[in-house]
C-alpha cells in the first residue's frame, strides 16, 4: 500500500504488524480492502480501500436510453435488485409527469418488501455465519430460494430481475404468482420466529454482539448513514415514512429502531424489519384485491411500449412504438432527485435531463458506499473479530460501494 | 443397498482383493470428485454461487464440499462476477498462488467476456490474464448452469493425462499468459 | 414541524447572503440554489445551524460537466436534508475549468470525506482543506478523469473488437 507506512518486522515486540484484510475475503462479503496496523490482536489503525469492482455505471448511463438503465441498477446492490428497478422507474416517472394507478403501486410495495426481506435474510444469516453459527444461515436460504422463484414467475429471472417498466410491469401478476406469495407469507413467519430463537438470547451471540460498535446517533448523521444502522443508533429516518412513494401512506407499518447502535441492535432491527415487511405484503395483497385486476401499468402510450397485437395491426401503436425505441419522445430538460428506501438506506438517483434519449448525469447516492466510511476510524482499538462483525453488520454490497 | 448413487469404477481387471486400472484414470477419478474449490466471488454470480452452495442446489453432491479460501490448498477457481482492471493484479496472484494441477472456470458473462460492462474500467473477460478451462454464460448463470460447468470441469479433470501439466504445449500456454 | 416552503428558505438564504445566492428551480418541489464557491462554507454552514433551517443531513455531493459553457464548467452539487422539518434543497457552485477548486465539506459533515474523494477521482474537482484527497474508485496511477464528457466510455486499447461489427 503506497498510502499506508509500513513497518518492519526489525523487533516483533514492539512494532505493529501489517494486516492485510485483502480484496479477497472468506465469506461473500464483496471486493474490498483493508490493510490493518495490528497490536497482537488489536487493530491500532486502517486504511479501507475500494474500487476492485468498479464498473463506471454512471458513465454507462449517461449513453444508454432510459429504459436501458434499468439492467444498470440491478447491479447496484444486487441482493434487493428489485428496490433499484422500482426507484430508478419512480425517478424517470417523477421526472415525466407519470402518477400510478393504485394497484400498480401495491404491485411494487409487494416486490420491494420481498427484497428487503431477502437482503435481510442474506444480511443476519451471514452475520451469524461469521459468528460462527452456520445453521441460521443455511435454513434461511430456502426461504430466499422462495423469493427466488416469486421472482421467476413475475418477470423470470431470479437475482438480478430488471423488473418492471417506466410506467408499470410488463406483465400482469398471475394466480401462480399470487399463491407463491401467499404461500410464502404463510411459511416464512414461523421460520423467522425460529431464527430469532436460534439468535436473539443466545448467550455466544449475544456476547459478541452486544456492545460491538456502538455508535451514537450524531456520529452517525454526520457520516451521512441512512438505513437500519441509522434506526440502530436511534434515528427513526425511513425514507418510506418521511416521503412515502408508491402509495406507503395506504400502509400500516412501524419503523423499528435501536438504542446505541451497536450490531446487536443492528441485528435486531433488521428482523423487526422483516416482520414489518411481512405485515406490508399481508396488507397489499388484501388491498389488491379490491383493486380491478387487469390494471398493470399506466396509461401513457408515449413511454410505455403497447402490446405487441396492436403494434403489428394499428397506426398509432406502430407509431408509439417506433417512437419510444428509437427515442423521438421529448422528455422535459430538468433535474430530478428521488430516494427510495433500499434495503441498506436511502438510495437516491439523481437525474439530469437534457431532452434527449440519455440522461445527461445520472448519479446514484449509494448508501454501502456512504456507509462504509466510517469503518475505518470505527475500527480503531476493536478486537480483529470485531471488526469483522462489524463488517458484516453494515452489509456493504460490493456492487453497490463501487458502482 | 442403499440408493445413494456412487461414481462407476473405471474400465479396468479385477480380481480376489485387488483392481487393476490405468493410473490416469484412478487419480482421474479421486481427482474429479473430490475437487477443492476457491470461490473467488466478487459481484452479482457471487450470490448466486451461494444459492448453488445452499441446500436447494446443494454443489457439495459433487465432492465440492469444502471450498478453500486459501489458494495453496485449491484446486478449482471459480472466478465469479466482474473483474476490474483494478482487481486483475489480484487475480493473477491468486492463480500464480495456486498448485499444479489447477484449474479455472469463469462462471457468468462478465469473467468471461466483461459481460455487459464494456468500460475502461472492466477487465473484458479474465483469460486475459489468466488461462481459463470452462466458461459459463449468464448473467447471473442459473445454479443449475453453474453445476453444469462445474460438471464440464469434473469432466476435465477425470480425462486428463497425468503427464499434461509437463509437456511443452501447456508449457508454451502458460507462457503466452507470461506465467512461467 | 412541517416542511418549510421553498419560498421562505429562499427567502432566509438571501437575506443572510445577498446577492451571493440565487435561486435556479423549483422542479418538482426541490429547491435549487446556487452560489459561489468563496461562500460555499459559509452558506452550508448556515443552513446546517440555523435553528430553524436545521439541514443538518447531508444526503449527497457530486459533480456535473458541462463543456459547453466557458468559465463555469464543473457544477458541484450538494444535496442537503432537514430530518426535523423533511425539507430538501439542492446547492450547486459552477467553477471554471482551469481553477477546479473549492473548498471542502469535510469540516461541516464528516461523511463529505469519500464523497469527495470520489468526485475528485471523476472529475478531478480539488477540495481545499481535504484531509485525504486521492482516487478512490479508480486504479491509483490513472491520470484522466473519466467523467468528464471528453472521455470515452470505452477502453480505447482493446484489440479485439472489430468495428466492423460495432458499426465503426
Amino acid at each position: 500500500m503506497q498510502n499506508h507506512p509500513v513497518y518492519t518486522d526489525n523487533d516483533p515486540q514492539t512494532e505493529y504488524s501489517t494486516l492485510n484484510l485483502g480484496p479477497t475475503h472468506p465469506a461473500t462479503h464483496g471486493v474490498f480492502q483493508n490493510v490493518l496496523q495490528m497490536d497482537g490482536e488489536r487493530i491500532v489503525s486502517g486504511v479501507s480501500t475500494i474500487g476492485y469492482i468498479h464498473r463506471a455505471f454512471e458513465k454507462i448511463a449517461e449513453h444508454r436510453p432510459f429504459y436501458q438503465i434499468t439492467p444498470l441498477t440491478d447491479r447496484l446492490n444486487y441482493c434487493s435488485s428489485p428496490i433499484n428497478n422500482m426507484g430508478w422507474h419512480m425517478t424517470v416517472e417523477k421526472l415525466l409527469g407519470i402518477t400510478m394507478p393504485k394497484r400498480v403501486d401495491y404491485m411494487r410495495v409487494i416486490i420491494m418488501e420481498l427484497a428487503r426481506i431477502a437482503d435481510h435474510i442474506v444480511c443476519n444469516g451471514v452475520l451469524g455465519v461469521d459468528t460462527g453459527a452456520f445453521t441460521g444461515f443455511l435454513y434461511m436460504m430456502e426461504y430466499r430460494e422462495e423469493i427466488y422463484e416469486i421472482y421467476e414467475e413475475i418477470c423470470g429471472s431470479r437475482l438480478t430481475t430488471n423488473v418492471g417498466r417506466i410506467g408499470g410491469f410488463e406483465r400482469n401478476f398471475n394466480t401462480i404468482a399470487f399463491n407463491k406469495i401467499r404461500r410464502f407469507t404463510e411459511r416464512f413467519p414461523k421460520v423467522l420466529k425460529e431464527f430469532e430463537s436460534l439468535f436473539n438470547r443466545n448467550r455466544i451471540f449475544v456476547d459478541r454482539t452486544k456492545d460491538v460498535a456502538a455508535v451514537t446517533a450524531e456520529q452517525a448523521l454526520s457520516y451521512s448513514w441512512t438505513g437500519p444502522i441509522l434506526r440502530a443508533t436511534g434515528v427513526d429516518y425511513d425514507v418510506r415514512a418521511m416521503e412515502p412513494y408508491s402509495s406507503y401512506e395506504d400502509f400500516d407499518f412501524e419503523v423499528p429502531v435501536g438504542e446505541n447502535g451497536d450490531v446487536y441492535n443492528r441485528f435486531l432491527v433488521r428482523n423487526e424489519e422483516m416482520w414489518q415487511s411481512m405485515r406490508i405484503i399481508e396488507q397489499a395483497l388484501a388491498k389488491i384485491e379490491k383493486e380491478p385486476s387487469d390494471i398493470f401499468h399506466a396509461d401513457v402510450p408515449a413511454f410505455y411500449l403497447p402490446p405487441k397485437e396492436e403494434v403489428y395491426n394499428n397506426m398509432e401503436a406502430l407509431i408509439y412504438h417506433f417512437k419510444i425505441v428509437m427515442g423521438e419522445v421529448e422528455t422535459p430538460t430538468a433535474e430530478v432527485y428521488h430516494a427510495v428506501e433500499g434495503a441498506n438506506g436511502e438510495l437516491g438517483f439523481y437525474l439530469v435531463n437534457d431532452g434527449g434519449r440519455s440522461p445527461y448525469r445520472l448519479h446514484f447516492r449509494r448508501p454501502s458506499f456512504i456507509n462504509y466510511q466510517m469503518y475505518a476510524n470505527m475500527s480503531q482499538g476493536m478486537l480483529l473479530s470485531d471488526a469483522i462483525i462489524n463488517m458484516s453488520s453494515l452489509n456493504v454490497i460490493a456492487g453497490e460501494l463501487d458502482a | 443397498m442403499s440408493d445413494i448413487q456412487i461414481v462407476d469404477a473405471p474400465a479396468g481387471v479385477e480380481g480376489a482383493g485387488f483392481f487393476a486400472t490405468a493410473l490416469d484414470q484412478a487419480i482421474g477419478l479421486a481427482r474429479a470428485n473430490s475437487l477443492w474449490p476457491l470461490p473467488f466471488a466478487t459481484s452479482c454470480c457471487g450470490i448466486e454461487f451461494m444459492a448453488t452452495m445452499g441446500s436447494h442446489y446443494d454443489l457439495s453432491r459433487f465432492g465440492a464440499e469444502r471450498l478453500s479460501f486459501s489458494p495453496r490448498q485449491a484446486d478449482l477457481l471459480m472466478v465469479m462476477g466482474t473483474i476490474s482492471k483494478k482487481m486483475g493484479p489480484v487475480l493473477r496472484q491468486v492463480y500464480l498462488q495456486m498448485a499444479e494441477p489447477r484449474w479455472v472456470i469463469a462462471v457468468g458473462a462478465c469473467a468471461s467476456s466483461g459481460g455487459i460492462f464494456d468500460t475502461y474500467s472492466v477487465l473484458q473477460g479474465i483469460d486475459e490474464i489468466i488461462p481459463v478451462d470452462v466458461y459459463v454464460p449468464g448473467c447471473p448463470p442459473r445454479p443449475e448452469a453453474i453445476i453444469d460447468g462445474f460438471m464440464a470441469i469434473q469432466h476435465l479433470v477425470k480425462t486428463e493425462t497425468l503427464r499434461r501439466r509437463q509437456e511443452p504445449k501447456y508449457q508454451e500456454l502458460l507462457a503466452s499468459y507470461g506465467i512461467q | 414541524m412541517g416542511k418549510i416552503a421553498n419560498e421562505v428558505l429562499i427567502q432566509k438564504l438571501v437575506e443572510k447572503f445577498p446577492g451571493q445566492v440565487t435561486e435556479l428551480s423549483q422542479d418538482y418541489g426541490l429547491l435549487s440554489v446556487e452560489t459561489g464557491k468563496e461562500q460555499i462554507t459559509d452558506v452550508l454552514s448556515f443552513l446546517k445551524t440555523d435553528p430553524e433551517l436545521k439541514f443538518i443531513f447531508l444526503t449527497d455531493l457530486t459533480a456535473i460537466h458541462y463543456p459547453e459553457a466557458a468559465g463555469r464548467e464543473i457544477g458541484v452539487i450538494y444535496h442537503l436534508h432537514s430530518l426535523t422539518t423533511n425539507t430538501r434543497i439542492r446547492v450547486k457552485v459552477f467553477i471554471p475549468i482551469d481553477n477546479v477548486h473549492i473548498p471542502t465539506a469535510t469540516t461541516l459533515w464528516d461523511g463529505a470525506n469519500w464523497m469527495e474523494r470520489e468526485t475528485y477521482d471523476f472529475f478531478g474537482v480539488i477540495f481545499d482543506g481535504h484531509p485525504d484527497l486521492r482516487r478512490i474508485l479508480n486504479v491509483d496511477d490513472m491520470t484522466v478523469f473519466p467523467m468528464r464528457k471528453e472521455f470515452p466510455l470505452e477502453d480505447p486499447n482493446r484489440i479485439d473488437k472489430k468495428d466492423y461489427f460495432f458499426g465503426r
